[in-house]
């Protein structure tokens, strides 16, 4: 059991919990800027932590290290798919990837975050959630 | 002499993965400086984001997780 002082440390610590990463490819376009949104408001609710794809990308060890022992969620803007093409390139697997084009919503250059569109990405992630092991 | 860095800011499992250090240390018999980071600033400036992490002579070797003494005192032999 904890004490308190090591209730109050583990606040604001980065102590690992969960077994789920949300890597969102952030990308200058709409879908882009709603992957990230998405992944943000999952965090939000307690579903998992967003994770540093550009972390993975310039392959670091400290961010590639505990990746390896996770399940991983890649959330793409369109299919290009950069967020998942980072992974492969590390040799990391996805559990789950999402992209958001896929949903029906168009790709355009407005850094701006629809609010319901950002829902169906995370009603997707959720459900996508549900069937894996 | 080994630089042994453990990365956390104070909770149990960092106290834990300090604990096994020192443990794997001593039986190994190995000269080492044990060093323990607990600064977030410092520990968020190392490219760590999950902890507790463990560093060897700078280079991470267990990130987000504590190793057991048995694993630890396997990546002192390395």
């Amino acid at each position: 059991m904890l004490g308190k002082e090591d209730e109050k440390k583990e606040e604001g610590c980065l102590c690992a919990t969960g077994d789920l990463l949300f890597l969102a490819c952030a990308g200058g376009s709409n879908v882009g800027q709603i992957s990230n949104q998405a992944a943000v408001e999952l965090v939000r609710e307690g579903r998992g932590r967003l994770f540093c794809l550009a972390g993975i990308s310039a392959h670091l060890e400290t961010m590639i290290l505990p990746a390896k022992e996770r399940n991983l969620v890649t959330i793409d803007g369109c299919p290009v798919q950069c967020a998942k093409k980072i992974l492969d390139h590390a040799g990391l697997e996805s559990a789950l990837s999402v992209v958001v084009t896929d949903l029906g919503i168009e790709k355009s250059p407005s850094l701006e975050v629809d609010a319901s569109d950002c829902a169906k990405v995370v009603k997707k992630i959720k459900e996508g959630l549900r069937v894996q092991p | 002499m080994m630089k042994i860095e453990v990365l956390g800011t104070g909770c149990a499992k960092c106290k834990s993965l300090a604990k096994n250090v020192e443990k794997a240390v001593a039986e190994a018999g190995v000269e080492a400086e044990i060093v323990k980071v607990e600064s977030l600033q410092e520990i968020m400036n190392r490219g760590v984001m999950m902890t507790p992490a463990l560093f060897i002579d700078g280079e991470a070797v267990a990130v987000g997780r504590a190793p057991s003494v048995a694993e630890i005192k396997g990546m002192l032999k390395r």
